[in-house]
């Protein structure tokens, strides 16, 4: 238990998608001019996050990486498939995403409503992508393992794209330089927060 | 010949606009702001930086020309996921070739190379302007549009190597046997080294081009 917890923790704050691997920064300067928006967009990659990664971490376990298709005979053992995961990932990205909108839209038409525009755009977002590679590339051993991975990247993910919401909100009030407006202050203001995130770092858990 | 000699040459004035305009007017990511994931992480040290940069110059270009091949014949309902099959397809043979020839580099760009398929620049170009036009003008947008991406990489990673290490392609700057200013009490800047410092690095670069080119500042 405390291995899922100390995993979740890690993923949320020190490991955190946007400040520390900048995976999702496409949509995350895009999307994050409203918190209610963004409060959307976040939700909705949470949902896909744990959905895809514990799919992908099975394909990968059982069928991509070195010595994975042992079980269908000892003929099969050396095989390593694992050149072949970029594509099999983003297949299962692309289309359990269009399975997620079709099957929000027919049983809750209220959240298909909030999340509607989003899903679609989730398909391209790095931070899906990354999650699956990282979880392949740090040999997670245990479905609680990537389970609880996936939800706190997901959040992290949300939390952080909220708090940049909320500043942009207030930042329409401040006189900023005119050719630094819009994009070159985000830019800025996601450094200056995810320098504040690096305090985390030290933490050992 | 003559029949040829109508054809618009290859590099007329038009085609090589393609290629100057995504490098300062319509840079993919300070104006188009596709592509930043992979942009920040990668510019620590010039070398990775450099492979980064032609690896997703090579992508964007092949797989602007491919799907400009392919565009006629792609029912419009699918594109999006040909789109990714040609994306992923480059992608895996430029992981493929980099783990076989440059194995360091392959270790240090870890994911990266991965995640240059769901890389904007990529989606984003091949929606815009491969679906609709002909093979070489999409081939040179691609390559117009991955230079203009590479110089932001390389730039941001030239400030971060010297200043944040001191050294330029691995090769000490500061301790040399003419002159050592680590002696003369010259610290290197270890917080160049940190990720935060990419994001506000590019912050600095889009505030040196539009205060150039006042035209692409923003309203709000």
């Amino acid at each position: 238990m405390q291995e899922f917890i100390s995993i979740f923790v890690k993923s949320i704050f020190i490991e955190n998608m946007i400040f520390a691997y900048f995976l999702g920064m496409c949509s995350f300067l895009a999307i994050s001019k409203s918190v209610k928006t963004s409060m959307g967009l976040g939700v909705a990659v949470i949902f896909v996050l744990v959905i895809t990664t514990p799919v992908n971490f099975l394909l990968n376990k059982y069928l991509l990486s070195e010595g994975s298709l042992a079980w269908l005979g000892p003929a099969f053992a050396t095989i390593d498939l694992s050149f072949l995961s970029f594509i099999m990932f983003i297949a299962v990205i692309a289309s359990i995403v269009q399975l997620v909108e079709m099957i929000v839209e027919k049983s809750s038409p209220v959240l298909y409503a909030q999340l509607g525009i989003f899903l679609p755009l989730i398909a391209v977002n790095c931070a899906i992508l990354g999650a699956s590679l990282f979880m392949q590339e740090r040999e997670y051993e245990t479905m609680g393992q990537v389970a609880a991975f996936s939800l706190g990247s997901g959040i992290g993910w949300l939390l952080a794209i909220v708090m940049m919401a909320a500043i942009r909100e207030k930042l329409r009030y401040s006189n900023v330089p005119a050719p630094l407006r819009g994009l070159g202050i985000s830019f800025i203001l996601t450094g200056l927060m995810a320098i504040a995130f690096m305090s985390f770092m030290g933490i050992k858990i | 010949m003559d029949a040829l000699k109508e054809k618009e040459p290859m590099f007329s004035a038009k085609n090589m606009g393609l290629i100057k305009s995504p490098i300062i007017k319509d840079n993919p990511i300070t104006v188009q702001v596709l592509g930043i994931c992979s942009a920040l992480a990668v510019t620590v040290k010039l070398e990775p930086a450099i492979v980064m940069a032609i690896a997703v110059t090579v992508v964007t270009a092949f797989s602007n020309l491919v799907m400009s091949f392919i565009r006629n014949i792609t029912p419009s309902r699918i594109r999006i996921i040909v789109m990714l099959t040609v994306i992923a397809f480059m992608v895996i043979m430029v992981d493929q070739v980099l783990k076989a020839f440059l194995y360091d580099v392959s270790r240090q760009l870890s994911v990266f190379v991965g995640l240059i398929i769901t890389n904007c620049i990529l989606m984003g170009r091949l929606e815009a302007f491969a679906i609709s036009n002909k093979p070489w003008p999409s081939f040179l947008d691609g390559i117009g549009n991955g230079l203009g991406y590479s110089w932001i990489l390389v730039a941001v990673a030239l400030v971060r190597e010297v200043l944040g290490s001191g050294t330029f392609f691995g090769i000490k700057l500061f301790d040399t046997p003419w002159w050592n200013l680590y002696e003369l009490g010259y610290k290197d800047n270890g917080l160049m080294i940190l990720p935060p410092m990419a994001l506000i690095l590019v912050g600095v670069v889009i505030w040196v081009q539009r205060s150039r080119h006042r035209e692409l500042i923003e309203k709000n």
